[in-house]
Order: structure tokens, then C-alpha cells, then sequence
């Protein structure tokens, strides 16, 4: 079994353990913990190979799974620059939800960690699948335990939250099932990679309505995961009513499905349709980047104002993919994990300030620095990154997209830079009002962070200052990677140029011929 | 030689006292914060020693940090003679500030906390000025940014102080916006980052398909400038970032960190040097700027607030300087500014500290007596400060009038006429602190040695600073400075002394004089004192309606009613009606099921007949 197969198996096998233990019992923890801490290790074996060549995929795992000569769905896995951080990413997060899912869940613990390694199944087997079929599976695998986790963890408003979410992103998938069995009538293969075999040395082509209608299929599901503006409206109640370790994950990790869809398959399956709408999508992530960043200015409680900040940022990757350039597919894969690493910090001690103060209001808070003053450093150090002070993760991610605008086009990077902006503006007035200023009486009291908080905070800190000083750690698999995905993009507009020409031919014989 | 050991101290410093401060005593702490600095200053001379005369620039490889498509960008240092001279102000004036501190901060509880933030600010502010390409001087830029918010916030728990650190933080970063693109089209136009390889590509570039995008890079990059050095319309944040410790005022809002745009325009001189209206541009942004913060100025009541508007003021001269093409007088001006406006902010703190944390001017007076050392250190520098013949700022600001003689007249007068305004008010403030009799309550004493020390030192520098050859060892990047005009000189002295005399007849041999002309010009002194309500306008015009227009359009507008109601409840709406519809159709009664059969068999019938039957 391949070392990426191993990684996508374990939390499942954790998974079942799990099931099978007693109701009451601290094993379900120990069982959770340990497996998804095994999977974050067995993951680091990825990282060498990968790091030799990112455009390559490696650790693949090729198999028959359904073997039917009308549907050949294959169980076929791999992992390039782009999925190895993604996947990273995923099992690092793992062990620090589950940490944080002990101290932040009250009641039926061993359910809630069941739900979440099975969603850490699911969403390492989106990241690394190769066959479409396969990919929609686990897409809607990663669905299932994240609804159920808002639907009855979630807050008072859970019921209609969970469902809106749960009909609208089906919504998505169903157009994208749809076209991914078009597509396979098509091509005749589910394989992604045999399909981009076929697409480059041009035995497989398809025509420019195909294309459209494909991308619009596919971006349907992958725009309104990420989201992107106007389908953003299930994401601020979801966050909110999410509980912590589920809106960390929805955050950091679920969203970045969507864009990894958009960078993975959109623009190299159909990419002279991509490159039509990259003005479309750049302009609508731009729209997103600011309407996010202006509503985020005037909510009233902090972790809505955090869901805002995050569909603010998840703009800016869906900018930097559609900008079709290399520094802006790299600072959105960049930006991936940087803001899966500060938004996941910043939700988890957002969550210990709900833990100690019962509310997320604001007008809640004011002076909790005074009591708290280590939470107040790691908050102040979580949004510093968040907001992209150089020296910290997310400032690298969104300098290159936001060149990578520059270059396509000036004006685009004048409005998103506005957002970066703004990203100062909503934070720190929010930091102002809850940490600094006199302390009130209900804040005076609150206990400071203590070791056990402590302990998923500080690789969290680690690693955004990591990301954000010596980024050439990570970037080189990243930028083999794109380049490779943008020259399968480009490629194609030769092609769509060959396409053409036989069918002009083709049209005046007609013509001669009458 | 290893450049990188110049900031690597400070940053020790600030990781130690970061995480083990809290739990170290007092003396400790102030030995690793101060030990730090001065350890890196000893290397700073260590370090020019060695590589003396610097005719060459020197560079230091270190890592990559990042790079992708055609961008790479190093974490590499840059020592040449422009660093040089800023490596040793905030280096010796930030040890000089940092010794000031363990008195000035002594009672003060998170003295560990203001030490780890103030070396944090020396580290980054070592990387502005060392970096060799524009991407790591905006770590520094940011970074110095991050203290200055910070330190102003150290008072946190006021609500003052946190609305100004927070003022401080948005402000820099509305400046950073233009920062950013300037960047962005620095690398379009240049595709490189680097300060050397930028001189090396523009000396081969057509000038005609260069000009129009250089200036845009250079008004961009302007606008960066406005925000960190306090320039109009960006000036706003400096008057209020005097909430935070007056050492920080001294440091990092008048000595160091508010001269990194004139630093950063000297730096790419030889790109603004290609644009004669971004330069002209810089000139009238600093000659207005020293005069409107000039009239600000002169009736404030708070010490501290006046030499903050003198801060922006003489931040305005250098902007003149280097706007004129006159960059070693604006680099010179630099200096011996970090010189006598630290010495005013820590004089000033002096007298805050005797008197309990008292700022206004109103309840000092005759403390001339009980301040000794405080009295004369600062009558060196508001003496230096208002241009007095063979004081320090005698030859740097007057190299500056000197040049915008030659270059514009009108800007020459206005600064001249400025600096009789700035040494009225400096004089009055003094004046005021120190003469008269005492109109407060507290029991003032004079301060210990470990804050007098370093006022000394520092007078020292403002009266013969002028002395140090910055402008001809600068010389070698900017060019040989422009010949002292001795009728703009006579004419800037006159102004300064003039002013003095006024603010003596004013304060001191009148004390009446005051009173009776503010009432005078009343309307004028109100729009005057209430600084000509600019931050009233930018409240009610900016910042008021962004809100309501988030609130009410976007939020319950667009995104709760219009996408979210018509738009998605709307489809779910539209699918339910249609789902009764077709709940009709299966209503599970055969003779219902019967009914529809024979309808839609004759519509079959019907339109297969109409297109021409079934073929």
C-alpha cells in the first residue's frame, strides 16, 4: 500500500475503532488523538518525494475499483505539489481539532470525533483522487459527517442552518455528477489523468459549447464550496452555528476543496472556457474580496466577523487561480495553507474565548487582555497573520496573487489591494473592542490560557512564522506543480486554434459544393 | 563581514524578554533589552570600521525567501553610505532612548512588555534600512509599523490610547495601499525587486516608454511615504500616537521610524531623479505640510502633542529636501533632527515624569530651577531646533532652504516663514515649562542620572551636530550638495531668531500679550486649536457613511434581503410551488392517474400530428 493510501485509510480505520467503543469511555479521545495523529506522520512521508519533483504525481495508488467495462471507475490516487501541502494541511489540523474537541464539546464527545475523522477521510481522499468518479464520491463523504456535526452539535439555530447548507452545496454537486458523467460519455474514461493525456497529445478534444458547459457544471459545486460572491450566503449562519472544531475545519480545510477543484480541474479540463470566464471570476472574487471585508466591518459578534474575514480571503485564492498567471496560482496555493493555518488558529482561541466568556458578542468583551494576557498575545500574533503582516503566512500568499492580478491587470489589483485594507480595518477595531480598553466586570474574572490550550496554539504560531520566513521550504513543489496545470492551460489555446481551422475548411467545401 | 549580526541582536532580545520577561527581575530584563542594542551599535562600528571608506556598496547573501514565476526575492543586506549613516541614528539614538527608558519606565508594570516591543522595534527598523531590494524594506516598513501600534497601544487598557493605536495601525496601512502597487508596478515594469538591479534596468530603459509608468510608481510609492512619515493627507495618526511612553514618542514617532519615507525616497533617488513631477510632487506635499502643521503647532496645550506637530513639521522640511533633489540635506536634516527632537520628546518626558504624568503646558511653569539639567539640555535643542547660527539644525535645515531657493522661490519662503513659526512655538513651550511660576501640585524634582545621561549626550549632538560631514560623505550616491546661499540663510536665521524674540515678548515679558491676541483672532485661534477639524471631516465624511453603507445596503440590503431572500429563498420557494404542482400530478388516485394518461395521450396524438407524425 502507498504511503498516501496509508494516510487516507488510517482516520478511516480510526473511524471504525471508534464505533465499536463503549458510549461513555476516554478511549474514544485516545483512539481519535492517536489516529489522527499516526496519519499526520505517516503523511510527512509524502514530503520527499514530492519535493523532488511537485509536477509529478507521486505515492500512486491505481487500482480497479468498480469493474464494470460501461463505467470503469478506478480507485486511482496520487499526489502532486499542489495536494501534498493540501493533504499536509488536513492531517495537521486533524490532531488540533480533536485536541480542541475535548475541552469545547460537552456532550456525546465519541460521536463528534467519529464524524471528524470520517470527514478527515473523506476530504484526504478529495485531495488526493485522480479519478472524477472517485473525487465525487468522497466530496460528498466530506458532506455527510460536516452536516451532521453542524445539524447536532451546532447552535441554536443548527436545524435550518445545517440543511441550508446541506441543499445548497448538493445543489453544487448534482451539476457537477451531471458533468463528470457528460464527460465521461465524452472521453470515455473517469481518469483524470488519462483524460489530460488525451487533451495534450490531442486524441481526446472537446468543443468550445462542451467546454462551457462542463466548467459551468463543475464550477457550480466548486463555487459555492468556496464560496464565491453571490453563493456565499450559507457560509456566514453555517460558521457560526458550527461548533469551534467543525467551523475550524469548515474553514480551513472544507473551503479549500472548492478552490483546489477550481485550480485542479476546471482550469486544465476545460481550459479555453477557463480562460473566457477568468475575467468573470476575477471580477466576482474581487466583488467578494471587498463586499466580505465591508460586512465583516459591522458584525456585531466575533465569530461571524471571522466568517466574513475568511470568505474575504478564500476570494483572494480564487483571484490569484483565475489570474492564470504563475505567481498567482502559487500565491493561492500558498494561500491555501497559509489561511488553513491562521484561520484555523484564530477560530481555535476565538473558541477559548466562547469557552470562557459564554458569548461571542462583542459588546460582550473589553479589557480581556488584562485577565488573559497570553490569549491577547496569540490572538494578537493569529490576526497580525491573518490580516498579512510581512513575516507571517498569509502575507506571502497574498502579495503573489495580488502581483499575479497586477500583471493581468492593473485595476484589478488597485480594488483588491483594498481589501487588504479593510482586512486591518475590521480586525484590529475588533481586537480594540474586545481585548484592550478598561476591562468590565464579568471580563475581570476570566482564567488565562492554560497549558492544555496551549498545546495546539503554539505549532499553530510555529508554522505561521515558518510560512512566512522561509517560504522556500515550501514553494518549489507548489511552483512546479502550477506551472505544469497553467501549461495545460495554455497549451490549449493552441489547439482551440486547430479546431477552428478544420471546420472553416470545412464549411467553405460545403459552400463550394453548392 | 556578517550584516546579518547588526539586527540578529535586537531580535534576541526581543524573543528572550518576550518569553521569559515576565518571569525575570527588572534588572535583567533591562539588561538584555538595552545589552542588545548596545551590542549591536558596538558591531554597527565594528562593522563600518572595517569596511571603511564604503566607496562600494556592500551586500551579504543570505537565503532565498521567496520566488516564483520571474520573481525572486533574497533575504539579503545592504551596507552603503545612506545606511550607514542610518544604522548609527537608530542605533545610537535608540541605545541612548533605551538607557532613557529603564528610568523613565521603571514604575511603570509591563516594563518587560514595553522592553521586548522596543527591541522588536530596533530589529525591524535595521531590516528597513539594510534590505537590498523594496519587498524585505516593507518587512521593516510593516514591521516598525506593528511596534509603533504596539507601543502607542501599551496604555491599552485606556481607551484613548487603543483608539490611537488603532488610528496609528489604518492610516499606515491606507499608505501601505499605494506602497503595495507601487510595488506591484515596480516588478511589471522591472521584473526585479532589487535596489541595485532597478538602477541597472533603468539606465538601459528608453526614457520615453519609461517616464509616464515611473511616475506612477514613484507617486505610489509617495503615497507609502505620507502615511509612515506623517505627511499631508496621511498626518493624521502622529499627534494622536503621543498616547503611548514618551520614549516611544522619542524613538520610534520622531527619531527613527517617521523618516523611513524620506529614507525610502533617498534610497530610490535614482528612480525619482527620472521624474521631475513626482519629485515636484514630494517638494509641495513637505513645504505644505511644514507650514499647515506648523500653525497647528502653536496652540496646542499638550508638550507633547506641540513637538509632535513640530515632528511633522520638520518631516516636512526633509520631504522638501529630498523633493528638490537636495538628498543629502534631507538625510542631513534626518540626523540632527533624530538628534534634537529625541532630545525634545525625552526632556519633555523628564518633566512628565517629575510631575506625575502631567502634559499640560498650562500647569508647569518656573520649573527652571528644579530641573536643571532638564532646562539646559532642552534649551539646546529648541535653540537647535529654531536654526540658531552653528546649532546643529542651523546648517541642515538651512541646506535645504538654501537649495529650495535655487530651485522655487515660493517654496523657500514658505519654509523660511515656517521657521520663525516653529521656533515661536518651541520657545513658548519652553517658556512656558520653564519660566513663569509653578501653576501645578505636584512636588517636581530633577531626574535620575540614568535619564539625564542620555539628555546630556544628546544635547551634545543637537549643538555640534552640525559639524558631522554628512553631506559631503554622501556625496558620493547623491552628487555634490548645492553651494550655501548666504542671502536664504541670513533670511531663515532671521526668521527663527524673530520668532524667539515673539514667543520671549509673548511668555515672558508680557505674559498678558497671549490671552489678549488669541481673543483677537478668535475664529482663527478656534479653527486653529481644534487642528482645522480634520478629523471631525474625515470621521463624518469616511469612516460614518463606509459604515452605514456596510450595515444597511450591504448587510441587510444586498446580502440578508436581496441574495439571500429573493435569491436563494426565493429558489427555494419557486421549487416548493412547483413541487405542489407536481404533488398534483401524484396524488396516488387511480382514476386521477387515469385522467392524466388520456390528456396526455391526446397531447401526444395532437402534436405528433401537427409536426407530421412519427416517420
Amino acid at each position: 500500500m502507498s504511503v498516501l493510501a496509508a494516510t487516507c485509510l488510517i482516520p478511516f480505520v480510526g473511524f471504525l475503532i471508534i464505533l465499536c467503543l463503549p458510549r461513555k469511555s476516554n478511549a474514544a479521545f485516545y483512539t481519535a488523538f492517536g489516529a489522527s495523529l499516526v496519519a499526520f506522520f505517516v503523511s510527512l512521508a509524502l514530503i520527499p518525494p514530492a519535493l523532488a519533483n511537485g509536477a509529478l504525481f507521486t505515492s500512486v495508488t491505481n487500482q480497479i475499483w468498480l469493474d464494470n467495462p460501461a463505467l470503469p471507475i478506478r480507485f486511482h490516487m496520487g499526489v502532486d505539489g499542489i495536494s501534498l501541502w493540501l493533504i499536509l494541511l488536513t492531517t495537521f489540523l486533524l490532531p488540533i481539532a480533536v485536541w480542541a474537541a475535548r475541552s469545547m464539546i460537552k456532550e456525546r464527545l465519541r460521536t463528534f470525533l467519529a464524524f471528524l475523522l470520517l470527514f478527515e477521510f473523506g476530504v484526504l481522499c478529495v485531495f488526493s483522487a485522480l479519478d472524477l468518479f472517485m473525487f465525487y464520491v468522497f466530496w460528498e463523504i466530506a458532506l455527510v459527517p460536516m452536516y451532521l456535526m453542524v445539524g447536532t452539535f451546532g447552535g441554536p439555530k443548527r436545524g435550518p442552518t445545517a440543511l441550508k447548507f446541506f441543499v445548497y452545496t448538493m445543489l453544487g454537486s448534482v451539476l457537477m455528477l451531471a458533468s463528470i458523467l457528460y464527460l465521461h460519455s465524452v472521453t470515455g474514461t473517469f481518469d483524470y489523468v488519462e483524460m489530460m493525456q488525451g487533451f495534450t497529445s490531442g486524441r481526446l478534444m472537446l468543443t468550445g459549447t462542451q467546454q462551457t458547459l462542463l466548467f459551468l457544471g463543475f464550477f457550480a459545486a466548486f463555487a459555492i464550496k468556496t464560496p464565491i460572491f453571490p453563493l456565499h450566503t450559507w457560509l456566514p449562519d453555517t460558521y457560526t452555528q458550527a461548533p469551534m472544531p467543525a467551523t475550524m475545519l469548515l474553514a480551513a480545510v472544507m473551503s479549500k476543496m472548492g478552490v483546489y477543484g477550481l485550480l485542479r480541474f476546471s482550469i486544465t479540463l476545460f481550459p479555453n472556457a477557463a480562460q473566457d470566464a477568468a475575467h468573470w471570476v476575477a471580477i466576482l472574487a474581487i466583488i467578494g474580496i471587498l463586499y466580505a471585508a465591508l460586512l465583516a466591518f459591522i458584525q456585531p459578534n466575533i465569530k461571524r466577523l471571522i466568517a466574513y474575514s475568511s470568505l474575504s480571503h478564500l476570494s483572494f485564492i480564487v483571484l490569484g487561480i483565475f489570474t492564470l498567471t504563475q505567481q498567482g496560482a502559487d500565491g493561492a496555493v500558498f494561500l491555501m495553507i497559509a489561511h488553513g493555518v491562521s484561520i484555523a488558529a484564530l477560530f481555535l482561541l476565538t473558541g477559548y474565548m466562547e469557552q470562557r466568556r459564554g458569548s461571542l458578542e462583542i459588546a460582550d468583551f473589553g479589557g480581556l487582555a488584562s485577565p488573559a494576557p497570553g490569549l491577547a498575545s496569540a490572538y494578537m500574533i493569529t490576526l497580525y497573520a491573518s490580516i498579512g503582516l510581512p513575516t507571517l503566512c498569509n502575507f506571502i500568499g497574498e502579495f503573489l496573487i495580488l502581483q499575479g492580478a497586477a500583471i493581468v491587470n492593473f485595476a484589478w489589483a488597485g480594488w483588491a489591494t483594498g481589501g487588504v485594507i479593510l482586512s486591518a480595518v475590521y480586525m484590529l477595531w475588533m481586537y480594540q473592542r474586545t481585548f484592550w480598553r478598561p476591562k468590565t466586570e464579568q471580563v475581570a474574572k476570566l482564567p488565562d490560557l492554560r497549558l492544555r490550550d496551549w498545546v495546539p496554539v503554539v505549532p499553530l504560531i510555529l508554522l505561521m512564522l515558518w510560512l512566512g520566513n522561509y517560504t522556500q521550504s515550501f514553494m518549489p513543489p507548489i511552483s512546479s506543480a502550477t506551472s505544469r496545470e497553467l501549461q495545460q492551460n495554455k497549451a490549449s489555446q493552441e489547439y482551440r486554434v486547430q479546431l477552428k481551422h478544420p471546420r472553416t475548411v470545412h464549411v467553405a467545401e460545403v459552400l463550394r459544393a453548392h | 563581514m556578517h550584516l546579518w549580526l547588526i539586527p540578529i541582536f535586537p531580535l534576541a532580545g526581543f524573543v528572550i524578554n518576550g518569553l521569559f520577561g515576565r518571569r525575570m527581575p527588572k534588572a535583567l530584563v533591562s539588561l538584555f533589552g538595552v545589552g542588545s542594542v548596545a551590542l549591536s551599535l558596538g558591531y554597527v562600528c565594528y562593522a563600518l570600521s572595517q569596511l571603511w571608506p564604503l566607496t562600494t556598496p556592500f551586500t551579504g547573501h543570505y537565503y532565498t525567501w521567496l520566488q516564483s514565476g520571474f520573481l525572486q526575492v533574497g533575504f539579503d543586506l545592504t551596507v552603503d553610505r545612506l545606511t550607514a549613516v542610518m544604522l548609527l541614528i537608530i542605533t545610537g539614538v535608540g541605545l541612548l532612548i533605551h538607557i532613557y527608558s529603564i528610568g523613565y519606565m521603571g514604575h511603570e508594570s509591563g516594563y518587560d512588555r514595553f522592553f521586548t516591543f522596543f527591541n522588536l522595534f530596533v530589529f525591524f527598523m535595521l531590516i528597513l534600512v539594510l534590505a537590498s531590494n523594496l519587498l524585505l524594506l516593507f518587512v521593516g516598513w510593516e514591521g516598525v509599523g506593528l511596534c509603533s501600534y504596539l507601543l502607542v497601544g501599551f496604555y491599552y487598557h485606556d481607551n484613548y490610547s487603543s483608539y490611537s493605536a488603532n488610528k496609528a495601525m489604518i492610516v499606515n496601512r491606507i499608505g501601505d495601499f499605494g506602497f503595495l502597487l507601487g510595488i506591484f508596478l515596480v516588478l511589471i515594469t522591472f521584473h526585479t525587486l532589487d535596489f541595485s538591479k532597478m538602477a541597472a534596468e533603468l539606465s538601459t530603459m528608453p526614457v520615453e516608454t519609461g517616464a509616464g509608468i515611473l511616475t506612477m510608481i514613484c507617486l505610489l510609492l509617495l503615497a507609502g511615504s505620507t502615511g509612515k512619515s506623517a505627511q499631508i493627507p496621511l498626518y493624521v495618526w502622529l499627534p494622536d500616537a503621543m498616547a503611548g511612553p514618551t520614549p516611544v514618542s522619542a524613538l520610534i514617532h520622531a527619531a527613527t521610524m517617521v523618516t523611513a519615507g524620506v529614507y525610502m525616497i533617498a534610497r530610490l533617488s535614482f528612480l525619482y531623479n527620472h521624474t521631475p513631477v513626482a519629485m515636484e510632487v514630494v517638494a509641495i506635499i513637505g513645504v505644505i505640510t511644514a507650514a499647515f502643521s506648523a500653525t497647528i503647532g502653536l496652540a496646542q496645550h499638550d508638550i507633547k502633542k506641540v513637538y509632535a506637530y513640530s515632528t511633522i513639521s520638520q518631516l516636512g522640511y526633509m520631504f522638501l529636501g529630498v523633493g528638490i533633489g537636495a538628498y543629502s540635506a534631507g538625510v542631513f536634516h534626518l540626523m540632527t533632527h533624530a538628534f534634537f527632537k529625541a532630545l525634545l520628546f525625552l526632556g519633555a518626558g523628564s518633566v512628565i515624569h517629575a510631575l506625575a504624568g502631567e502634559q499640560d503646558l498650562r500647569r508647569m511653569g518656573g520649573l527652571r530651577k528644579k530641573m536643571p539639567i532638564t532646562f539646559v539640555t532642552l534649551l539646546c535643542a529648541s535653540l537647535a531646533i529654531s536654526g540658531v547660527p552653528y546649532f546643529s539644525a542651523y546648517f541642515s535645515k538651512d541646506a535645504i532652504l538654501s537649495a529650495a531657493y535655487s530651485h522655487s522661490l515660493w517654496m523657500f519662503w514658505v519654509g523660511a516663514v515656517t521657521a520663525g513659526v516653529t521656533s515661536f512655538y518651541v520657545f513658548r513651550a519652553f517658556f512656558l515649562a520653564f519660566f513663569g511660576t509653578y501653576r501645578g501640585h505636584e512636588h517636581a524634582h530633577e531626574s535620575s542620572w540614568v535619564m539625564t545621561a542620555p539628555l546630556i549626550v544628546l544635547a551634545v549632538l543637537s549643538v555640534g551636530g552640525g559639524y558631522i560631514p554628512v553631506m559631503s560623505w554622501l556625496s558620493l550616491g547623491f552628487g555634490p550638495a548645492a553651494h550655501e546661499n548666504t542671502i536664504a540663510m541670513d533670511i531663515s536665521v532671521a526668521c527663527g531668531i524673530l520668532g524667539i524674540v515673539i514667543a520671549w515678548l509673548f511668555y515672558i515679558v508680557r505674559p498678558s500679550l497671549a490671552p489678549a491676541f488669541t481673543r483677537a483672532i478668535g475664529p482663527v485661534y478656534t479653527l486653529v486649536f481644534n487642528k482645522y477639524y480634520v478629523d471631525e471631516l474625515n470621521h463624518n465624511a469616511i469612516v460614518r457613511p463606509l459604515k452605514a453603507i456596510s450595515d444597511v445596503v450591504l448587510w441587510r440590503g444586498v446580502d440578508e434581503a436581496l441574495i439571500d431572500g429573493v435569491g436563494v429563498n426565493g429558489m427555494g420557494r419557486l421549487i416548493r410551488s412547483w413541487g405542489g404542482l407536481l404533488r398534483w400530478f401524484q396524488s396516488g388516485s387511480v382514476r386521477n392517474y387515469g385522467t392524466w394518461v388520456l390528456i396526455g395521450s391526446l397531447l401526444a396524438i395532437f402534436v405528433f400530428g401537427l409536426v407530421g407524425g412519427v416517420r
